[in-house]
């Protein structure tokens, strides 16, 4: 050991490994200048590019660690590896070459992506950006059973990748029900045995419509015809036109809960269209490292939504809303990424892509991105202010928990709160710990079951604690998985009931004014 | 190697299981601090749970011959918990429980692993209030603030985690166990061994349970607000408050650097133009409170204050409070790498110190602001760089050198709640002359002969050789 050890000096204990930083803004090495040896140096194109993006946005981390009161899987297991500063600092070691990218795979993956983490930061570290440009590089060479190799391309890629695959989803789901496969299934214990946690979401799914059923008439793009439903008597607020997001498991298994949205909509004075061919928002391919296969969705969504002449892009989905109005630094990084490849000096990759740079292949699709996102609103956002039509009382004390996605990405914290509490003789009690993620994160309650199963334990004492007899949500994985919490700890039989804040305000305006 | 091998399965047999950490792709996530610019990699980490364990652990290393290094979340400011030269990582996040709070005596005992917040809020829920508040209390465990002689916001009127210190156990290099004070208030039994350890960095042993004094709970507190158009202006305000002899429980500074930082961040209202601020509460009887918050006032109006505003209740306290805690948020998102420093003097000298860092940061061509502990003369020099710039970090290191100096020569000190660790061990002769050293020296020897604990922190092989700077 040498005494006089130094910041920045090379000397036992002083970091040395670091590229040296470009010129201001530029991000920094690129991927053929990675430490030799790296899994930066050994990825090419476009997948290096990314990796290197997310190593430049580790160096931003300050370690201080007040990311780790706010980490659901930190707080379960208080190790550093599973906590955001660990997994920051494991993908700067990886990027670096110091530890294999693999040997992070499974610290990546056991995290929620709650970005809590994000909230919480004082440095401002894009958690989720870097996460989801690791995760490409590591999907391109984790080794994957068969299996689970099969179920995700059914899965993800077959089932949420296309609008074909979520229609098949709703009849199979549908069919499925009617058929007395479902009751089968449930007597024989097969799920149970084979997938329990796919068996516990499957116990909870609510009782399909029929799949003809739509949530509301499509209008063409552009056709401005009268509106179905009398403007409500509203405070001198122009009628406006509203594009509704069906959102893929969202439409499959709660459907209602869209046709709950859209009568409220329409309540609140708003013409609604639901344009055909919108697909799944992305996020779940996204997370899951499939970075193609989410611009594919985002790519198509933009296109559906350009062709309606709407004020607002609504969702009532806290996750698919984040994932829209982050479309546009997904195309910004992959632009970025695509310049590096090419051995261009790219502009910045995160997020600070200089308009009117010639992209790639030219599409304009970062500048359609931010067209579509600034015009998405989550349902509590558009409607916590707006003049709604007298409701009747509903006789409930109500506590909500937060979406992670709506709260963390999205910065929605007051407006579902203040939605919920303008329904008349509805008792608000605010939930411990909203703040904190339910452990549904997407697919993450199949993907790891036990630590979803002790967030979610953890979370349904919290709100048995509150006494509330309705549990509201704003976020479809959440509200499935608070299924699951509501039966497995049985707060369901006590009568507790998980809804989505659309379908407590539909009940209280089903009812109308008080007497009336 | 089939001797490390060994060791690791003597190791496996005290942790529990899942409690040991071995593989590498693991162990980069324990080779650093909150410390900016230093790494290690330790040998393994252990997770332990009892007092007995850690005796079990630090007998292994012993045999051995292996380093051990105590940590709680690692989120220390001097290097102290990075493994320079590997060895045995000892982490107490599991060993956390609050195993009594005294009533009757007003003292908590805890275990090491217990984040400080929990204490605050355990202690609280029965109107009792344990006054340290680093700013990481919110992730920091109680055993790191003891190990750091943690400081924080309420430092000036109640002072800091050691005066709170009221007894340990301390395992020490030779696996045996020390029990120091107790619950008594008057205590003079030998030589102070509880102070000994508080602040020891874990080189001298390793505190396994922690007795704390406890007050009660201040009923009720205020706030208010001052901006100055300059630094001696609201230096003299500090110190017309202390000749006043109110002695407030926060008394914070923030230089223009980092208010600008703060509006850029948070866009809270700060007036522009502005070159000092201060923020001051007072807590305790309300009639108290608000005739000491009043005079405050009163006095940095006297001192040419721009703008004085007094929270009328809670929640416009909080408000007002608002520029303090984005402090660090806010510098730290301008560049890559934060480095905060903790450079101290006594309060009288606060203004000379407050245009040393200036002068340090001009000269050198780097980006300093300063926020910090007015009150107790400890203030946070805050350098925004990037590590990645070999180039810029000399220039950082010499200009911290001359803020450390300028420290040293005002009656200050190198350090005033962050500790030694590595960072500033090259400085500390500055601080205590070699005979101050020898002291140390002799201390560590005694009780760690073979140099298992935490080596290579706090005590210094060699000082560094002032570099002698001409006043510009």
């Amino acid at each position: 050991m040498r005494a006089n050890t130094t910041r920045g000096v090379a000397e036992p204990g002083a970091e040395t490994t670091a590229p040296p930083a470009g010129a201001p803004g530029a991000s920094g090495a690129g991927p053929t200048q990675a430490a030799a040896g790296g899994p930066a140096g050994s990825f090419g194109g476009v997948l290096g590019a990314l990796l290197a993006n997310a190593r430049d946005l580790t160096y931003q981390c300050m370690r201080c660690g007040f990311c780790l009161p706010a980490c659901p899987t930190y707080r379960e297991t208080l190790l550093e590896t599973e906590g955001p500063r660990g997994r920051i600092q494991l993908v700067r070691a990886a990027a670096e070459g110091r530890i294999g990218l693999l040997e992070i795979a499974a610290h990546l993956d056991l995290c929620i992506g709650c970005r809590a983490c994000e909230t919480a930061c004082p440095a401002g570290v894009q958690y989720g950006a870097i996460l989801e440009q690791v995760r490409p590089a590591i999907e391109e060479r984790a080794p994957r059973r068969p299996v689970e190799r099969w179920a995700r391309t059914l899965g993800i890629g077959v089932v949420l990748g296309h609008p074909a695959g979520i229609r098949w989803a709703r009849w199979g789901l549908w069919l499925y029900q009617r058929s007395g496969l479902a009751a089968l299934v449930r007597a024989t214990g097969l799920l149970r045995r084979l997938a329990p946690a796919m068996a516990r979401l499957e116990e909870v799914l609510p009782r399909q419509p029929a799949p003809w059923v739509r949530t509301a008439t499509h209008r063409p793009a552009g056709g401005a015809g009268a509106p179905r439903v009398a403007a409500s008597p509203g405070g001198g607020v122009g009628r406006r036109r509203v594009a509704f997001f069906e959102g893929c498991v969202q439409s499959a298994a709660l459907f209602e809960v869209n046709r709950a949205a859209v009568r409220v909509l329409r309540a609140a004075g708003f013409e609604v269209v639901v344009p055909q061919g919108q697909g799944c928002c992305g996020a779940v391919h996204a997370h899951a490292g499939q970075y193609e296969r989410a611009l594919e969705q985002a790519r198509r969504n933009i296109a559906v939504f350009e062709r309606v002449d709407a004020d607002y892009v609504v969702n009532i989905a806290g996750g698919c809303g984040a994932a829209m109005k982050e479309y546009p630094e997904w195309f910004e990084r992959e632009r970025a990424a695509r310049a590096a490849a090419a051995g261009g000096h790219g502009s910045p990759a995160n997020g600070a892509a200089a308009d009117g740079v010639p992209a790639a292949g030219g599409d304009g699709w970062v500048e359609r991105a931010r067209r579509l996102a600034a015009r998405v609103r989550d349902f509590s956002e558009l409607l916590a202010d707006h003049p709604l039509p007298p409701m009747g009382p509903v006789d409930a004390t109500v506590t909500y928990q937060d979406s992670c996605h709506l709260r963390n990405v999205q910065k929605i914290v007051s407006e579902p709160r203040r939605l919920l509490q303008r329904v008349p003789g509805l008792r608000y009690v605010e939930l411990p710990g909203a703040d904190r993620c339910c452990g549904a994160g997407g697919i993450y309650n199949l993907t790891q079951p036990a630590m979803s199963a002790r967030v979610l334990e953890e979370k349904m004492e919290q709100v048995r604690a509150t006494g509330a007899s309705i549990l509201a949500v704003a976020n479809t994985p959440c509200h499935l998985q608070l299924l699951v919490g509501a039966r497995s700890s049985g707060l369901a039989r006590e009568g507790l009931k998980v809804r989505h804040i659309a379908e407590i305000l539909d009940e209280a305006l089903a009812k109308g004014p008080k007497g009336g | 190697m089939a001797a490390g091998e060994v060791w690791l399965r003597e190791l496996e047999a005290i942790g529990g299981p899942g409690d040991v950490v071995v593989r590498p792709g693991d162990l980069a996530a324990y080779g650093y601090d909150a410390t900016p610019g230093y790494r290690g990699v330790p040998d393994a980490v252990v997770f332990v749970r009892s007092t007995e364990q850690v005796q079990e652990v630090v007998r292994l290393a012993r045999r051995h011959r292996l380093p051990v290094i105590a940590r709680g979340s690692g989120t220390n400011l001097s290097g102290g918990t990075v493994p320079v030269s590997g060895g045995i990582v000892v982490a107490f996040a599991r060993m956390n429980r609050i195993l009594e709070i005294d009533e009757a005596n007003l003292t908590v005992t805890v275990e090491p692993g217990v984040l400080t917040a929990q204490i605050h809020q355990a202690v609280e829920e029965r109107g009792l209030f344990y006054p340290p508040d680093p700013g990481s209390m919110a992730i920091s465990t109680i055993g790191g603030n003891v190990a750091e002689n943690a400081g924080g916001l309420r430092g000036l009127k109640y002072g800091v985690t050691g005066d709170y210190v009221m007894g340990l156990d301390a395992v020490l290099a030779s696996g045996e166990l020390v029990r120091t004070g107790g619950k008594n208030v008057k205590d003079v039994a030998g030589y102070d061994l509880t102070s000994l350890f508080v602040g020891s960095e874990g080189t001298l042993g390793i505190v396994t349970r922690v007795t704390l004094k406890l007050l009660p709970l201040p009923e009720y507190r205020r706030v208010a607000v001052a901006t100055f158009g300059a630094v001696e202006a609201a230096a003299r305000a500090v110190s017309r408050i202390i000749a006043a002899r109110i002695v407030p429980a926060t008394l914070e500074f923030l230089d223009r650097g980092t208010i600008g930082a703060v509006e850029d961040y948070a866009h809270v209202g700060l007036p522009t133009g502005v070159e000092a601020m201060l923020l001051m509460a007072q807590d305790g009887p309300q009639p108290v409170v608000d005739r000491d918050v009043e005079r405050m006032a009163v006095l940095c109006r006297e001192e040419g204050a721009l703008d004085v505003q007094v929270a009328a209740s809670p929640q416009e306290g909080d408000r007002l409070m608002a520029a303090r805690r984005f402090a660090l948020s806010a510098l730290a998102r301008r560049r890559p790498t934060t480095i905060l420093e903790d450079a101290t003097v006594p309060r009288s000298r606060l203004a000379e110190m407050v245009r040393a860092i200036q002068r340090a940061a001009r000269r050198h061509e780097v980006e300093i602001c300063t926020f910090g502990h007015a009150g107790d003369g400890n203030l946070h020099p805050t350098c925004l760089t990037d590590e990645r710039d070999p180039a810029e970090m000399e220039r950082v290191e010499a200009a911290f050198e001359e803020i450390f100096a300028a420290a040293v020569d005002l009656g200050g000190t190198i350090t005033g709640e962050h500790g030694v660790g590595l960072s500033k061990r090259s400085y500390l002769g500055w601080k205590l002359g070699e005979t101050g050293l020898g002291v140390l020296r002799a201390v560590k020897q005694a009780l760690d002969p073979e140099g298992i604990l935490n080596p290579g922190k706090v005590v210094p092989e060699t000082t560094r050789r002032r570099q002698v700077v001409r006043s510009a």
